[in-house]
């Protein structure tokens, strides 16, 4: 019996140990992290794996001779990875050669270029015909050279009086298809330094508003006396952590600097998609804004809002924003509606400490962690695939392709609101206005059931006009007769009462 | 016999019954006069009165759960009737004691019984738009929000202004004074709660007191 006893006791710890071991293999041996969304309710819905680890790049699987040493920044062009290895005061550029990754340069000097070494570069560009271009940090310019590493020319300090701060230390920039750089410096709060593609400093682009409440303006300006007001922190506007430009030439960029009530009334705007006068025009049409985590875990070391520190913009402006705070990842559609979140931190496969930079390769994620300093590879699951199908097939038109593809997603995760609305859209196209109407009922989608609603209306109206019209009459005409039979009744009894009282 | 004269007894009783029910028509259309007549000329019935309360709860309670979800998102996973049922109950019981109370300091002319049966009264406009308002809002899409919430608006404002008439008219007061005394009622209920919150806080103080006297004891005894 006590053996019996034992065995059962073994076999319950075990039991019990499984949850967790869940969370981190799956059946098919691939590491997974616990992905989510928010339903309307604002709760954290569980839902299947939308991205998995697929491969981590480290110094070793590269054969470096010195490992990585903080890496800041990633970017992608077609199949080539580049890292700003900035401790080491180099750029690495990876070719990625079906599931290997291979070594191809190591680019810490520009030919011809004064001075000809890279010192601390932080991020790179690189054209669709190879011209690269570095923020080479540590010599206060952004270098510009051919695909065999001439030097082509180099942006330096803005001579302008509007750029007041000492010295010129670009770390982000992107470049657009007419040349045109665009850059962030640090210690600069004016926005976005643009360049013109000659090398001419046009201006900043983009400045983050100055805010400050109602309180705070009335305390400034008659409760401060002009000594006072010398000695207070100025209302300066904040620097952007990180820039990406899409396939229009958007600039999206990502702001980390913010007070957390700023957050909740999407003062903050952690996430901005900048057109050519630097005016936010990121669509927000989701219950919430994107702002990333809507609970921060609180009692916990990591608690505070999330934080992003870079953002990538896939297909079908799709976007997917890094949070440094927790280490995960966002996903949000051109609508701004959270499509999956995942990670988290920690120091094995798919988790970060130090979440630095995300870029994509197709719908690859690549994931830079500047303290692991490993590059993460993640590949959208089947589930994940499914979700950028359907919404590909919605923006092309296809709808009933679409409204299939969301099905499929429904099977795998019956709690994802977008593929009920999906799937109502093409309901509703094919003027099936009741079913449309349970699909949107269940995503809690007040508009588009409404809009459903009101064709269903009409056409129950127009079919019925018959009946609506009959009862309409019978309940005006029945009153009507029943007063007439009273009114004769009345005056027969008069009549007799009169004939009686003579 | 006396089986009898009971029957005749109770069929005038419902009778004032339905005529005091029917006069809240006549005090929602004509507040000034109609509240002076529900306390004064005893035209008002405390079952009346409680019948208007049970009203509203029941449609508080059917407008959370049955309107359309297109203009009332109710979590009804997590919505305790009893707990919303306290939450109108309580507030309402407490105010209807701190204007009690604090008439007296103001001069006021009403008894409890009137104050409570005035402000019963002064809900009727509310579930007399509401409740039709649950069947309209499954007619109505997401486009014509602009009539429900006119609609609902309506059936708000109408009650609070019913209040105000009502607590002039019982206690004969100015507007001014009523104006007042109304903000002075609410912050009389605040104190009310405030002292219920201490009275219950030092309770279980006491009680905690005992348990762990009693538990001493106990430990030293064996």
């Amino acid at each position: 019996m006590k053996s019996l006893a034992r065995v059962l006791t073994v076999f319950l710890a075990f039991v019990m140990l499984l949850p967790s071991f869940a969370a981190f293999a799956s059946e098919d041996g691939n590491f997974t992290t616990y992905t989510y969304n928010y339903d309307y309710w604002q709760d954290e819905i569980e839902m299947p794996d939308a991205y998995r680890v697929e491969q981590v790049i480290y110094s070793s699987t590269l054969g470096l001779e010195t490992p990585m040493n903080k890496p800041e920044s990633l970017y992608i062009r077609d199949s080539f990875i580049y890292v700003a290895d900035t401790g080491n005061n180099r750029v690495l550029e990876i070719e990625r050669q079906g599931k290997e990754f291979v070594l191809t340069r190591i680019i810490d000097t520009i030919y011809g270029a004064m001075p000809s070494n890279l010192v601390a570069p932080s991020d790179m560009f690189v054209d669709e015909n190879g011209t690269i271009y570095i923020c080479d940090t540590g010599n206060q310019r952004i270098v510009k050279a051919d695909k065999d590493l001439n030097f082509l020319m180099s942006f330096t300090k803005p001579q302008d009086t509007t750029f007041d701060q000492g010295d010129f230390l670009p770390s982000r920039l992107v470049v657009d298809v007419s040349g045109r750089v665009y850059t962030l410096a640090t210690n600069v709060n004016k926005g976005l330094i643009k360049y013109e593609a000659d090398g001419s400093f046009a201006g900043f682009i983009g400045a983050n508003p100055v805010t400050y409440t109602m309180a705070e303006y009335i305390w400034k300006t008659f409760f401060t006396s002009k000594a006072q007001r010398a000695q207070q922190v100025a209302f300066v506007p904040t620097e952007y952590s990180n820039i990406a430009i899409d396939d229009e030439g958007f600039i999206y960029a990502t702001n980390a600097v913010f007070s957390e009530y700023d957050l909740i009334w999407d003062n903050a705007k952690p996430i901005r998609r900048l057109n050519s006068i630097g005016n936010d025009i990121l669509v927000k049409n989701g219950w919430l804004p994107p702002i990333g985590d809507i609970y921060w875990e609180e009692q916990s070391i990591e608690y505070g809002p999330s934080k992003f520190r870079d953002i990538t913009v896939l297909e079908n402006d799709i976007y997917v924003a890094f949070d440094r705070t927790r280490g995960r990842m966002f996903g949000y559609d051109s609508q701004g509606i959270l499509l999956w979140a995942f990670g988290t931190k920690g120091n094995v496969e798919g988790t970060f400490t130090g979440a630095a930079s995300i870029e994509h390769m197709g719908r690859d994620l690549y994931c830079l962690d500047e303290l692991g300093c490993t590059i993460t590879v993640f590949k959208p699951t089947d589930y994940g695939n499914l979700i950028f199908e359907a919404t590909d097939q919605y923006l092309k038109g296809d709808y009933d392709e679409s409204a299939d593809t969301w099905r499929k997603v429904l099977k795998l995760n019956a709690n994802y609101n977008l593929a009920f609305i999906g799937i109502g859209r093409a309901l509703m196209r094919q003027e099936e206005f009741e079913e449309a109407m349970e699909y949107f009922k269940m995503a809690y989608d007040q508009e588009n059931y409404g809009r459903a609603y009101r064709y269903y209306r009409k056409e129950k109206i127009e079919g019925n006009i018959g009946w609506i019209v009959a009862v309409l009459a019978v309940l005006l005409i029945v009153p009507l007769i029943i007063r007439r039979i009273r009114n004769m009744k009345w005056e027969v009894q008069e009549y007799e009462r009169k004939k009686a009282g003579r | 016999m006396s089986v009898k004269k009971l029957d005749a007894k109770g069929e005038t009783r419902f009778q004032r019954y339905i005529a005091s029910v029917k006069y809240a028509k006549h005090v929602i259309f004509h507040p000034f006069d109609g509240f002076w007549d529900l306390v004064h000329e005893k035209r008002g019935s405390l079952m009346a009165a409680h019948t208007f309360l049970a009203l509203f709860l029941i449609t508080y309670i059917l407008r959370l759960m049955y309107t359309n979800f297109q203009f009332i998102t109710a979590p009804i996973q997590y919505i305790n009737i009893y707990e919303q049922c306290a939450s109108i109950l309580l507030p309402f019981i407490i105010i209807c004691i701190s204007n009690w109370a604090l008439s007296t300091l103001f001069d006021g002319k009403g008894y409890f019984k009137d104050i409570y049966m005035a402000l019963c009264y002064a809900l009727v406009p509310y579930f007399l738009i509401q409740l039709p308002l649950v069947l309209i809002s499954h007619a109505i899409s997401f486009d014509e929000f602009a009539y429900y919430n006119v609609l609902a608006g309506i059936s708000v404002i109408w009650p609070v202004f019913l209040v105000f008439v009502a607590l002039m008219q019982v206690h004969d007061y100015t507007p001014g004074k009523a104006i007042i005394f109304l903000f002075v009622t609410i912050f009389g209920a605040l104190v009310i709660l405030f002292l219920i919150l201490v009275f219950f806080s030092l309770l279980s103080d006491a009680a905690a007191y005992f348990v762990s006297l009693y538990r001493e004891i106990v430990f030293r005894l064996h």
